[in-house]
């Protein structure tokens, strides 16, 4: 049996100065190959401007058993938005 | 937290000529920055654009860097577990900040060990405003309303730069900067409306911080070198002059709010110009400042270089583990 060819993960930038977005993957025997089938399979319309991809394998992914000790500490931390503090009437541009 | 755009020792070698550039690309380059596109980090450009943008950004996160010594002095010794956890999580919003700014420099083919080794050996500058003390506890309060205030002024107009990676940065930065000013101006109200002492400790920190502030502006617009090709490249979208008006309007009313008085008696309202005029700013202060004559330079300097002096064993042990977990898997 022949040997599969590795997944790609393809990140879009839509226009200048908004970042790669994450659009999906492909299969392909190379960088460029796989550059070649994200330019078919994912910017037929002028969905952008710019493509990034990445080797599967190279991305490190966080453990969803993980989430709640990665992420639920930072739903106490309410003062870290600016709703949190009051600021005397008539004050402004603050 | 802020950049003052200063030059360094590195922008006199800064000495490719735009005649040098290919005319047809700079034309281009020119065109798509007058018509307000991005410049993303693969596209051509300038080397003079590169140069700017590295010097700038680079000390834009330098800045935010040293900014957390300042605030990090009163950390362990905070009125309140309440004031303590929102210290604790502005400086670490500070320390994030350098991050972003740091990696957006990187896009243009830096790298962050040449950045700090421009910062310690005091080729690359950092704002003038770390360089003075942290005195008293309102020290904090004048920080958040009047330098993080500024520094917002400043900032606001940067989410339009012309290069990606710094406006991305940017609006990252002014979202998480808008509880910053709130908490300082918080702990001004507090301490303004408390005991006649605590009440003269607010005054005293808004009288020596002030002036700081309106220079982190940078120089005066007739004066500023470089402000002319950074405002044509779209690097920069106000002058000094016009952000520093702008914060002067914001912040007189906010200082009248709560009874304390701006340290200015050249200060009052210009009827026909609809804002403010005041008194002149000391820029001797400023330049000596920037020639690394600050009240605390050397001890902001020193922090930072022990810093990474001491931290050195620790970045050595986790590549070493790293290595050799790596030769372990391979062998399994």
């Amino acid at each position: 049996m022949s040997k599969e060819w590795p997944l790609w993960e393809v990140f879009i930038r839509a226009k200048n100065g908004l970042a790669h977005k994450h659009a999906g993957s492909v299969h392909a025997a190379d960088a460029r190959m796989a550059l070649e089938a994200a330019r078919d399979t994912y910017t037929r319309r002028m969905e952008g401007v710019s493509l990034w991809v990445v080797p599967s394998v190279s991305i490190t992914a966080s453990d969803p058993g993980e989430a709640e000790a990665l992420f639920a500490p930072a739903q106490d931390k309410v003062y870290r938005h600016p709703t949190f503090y009051t600021v005397p009437d008539g004050v402004k541009n603050i | 937290m802020y950049t003052t755009e200063l030059k360094d020792k590195s922008q006199k070698q800064a000495a490719t000529p735009l005649s040098a550039e290919d005319p047809e690309r700079l034309a281009a380059f020119e065109a798509r920055v007058a018509a307000d596109d991005f410049i993303e980090p693969k596209d051509w450009m300038p080397d003079a654009y590169r140069k700017t943008l590295v010097r700038q950004i680079s000390q834009h996160a330098h800045s935010e860097i040293v900014g957390m010594l300042p605030e990090g002095n009163w950390i362990t010794r905070a009125p309140s577990l309440r004031r303590k956890a929102v210290l604790l999580a502005k400086v670490q919003d500070e320390g994030g900040h350098g991050l972003y700014l740091y990696a957006a420099a990187e896009t243009l083919g830096t790298s962050r060990d040449e950045m700090v080794e421009a910062l310690h050996s005091g080729r690359a500058k950092y704002s003038t405003i770390f360089n003075y003390p942290t005195l008293t506890w309102a020290d904090i309060g004048a920080i958040g309303w009047l330098v993080d205030g500024a520094a917002i002024m400043n900032q606001v107009p940067l989410q339009r730069t012309s290069y990606g990676p710094y406006a991305r940065a940017m609006v990252r930065i002014c979202k998480e900067e808008s509880f910053h000013q709130r908490q300082g101006y918080e702990i001004m109200t507090t301490l303004a409306k408390g005991s006649a002492e605590q009440k003269r400790m607010a005054q005293d920190a808004l009288d020596r911080w002030w002036w700081p502030s309106l220079m982190m502006f940078g120089p005066p617009d007739d004066n500023s070198p470089n402000s002319a090709q950074s405002m044509r490249w779209r690097i920069k979208r106000e002058s000094n002059d016009e952000i520093r008006q702008r914060f002067v309007d914001a912040t007189v009313p906010q200082a009248e709010a709560i009874g304390l008085s701006i340290p200015d008696a050249d200060l009052k309202w210009n009827e026909a110009r609809d804002a403010y005029d005041f008194g002149a700013i000391d820029w001797e202060e400023f330049y000596a400042v920037v020639r690394g004559e600050g009240p605390v330079a050397k001890e902001r300097m020193a922090a930072r270089v022990s810093a990474r002096e001491d931290g050195r064993w620790v970045r050595e042990a986790a590549l070493a583990h790293a290595e050799k977990r790596a030769v372990r898997l391979a062998a399994e």
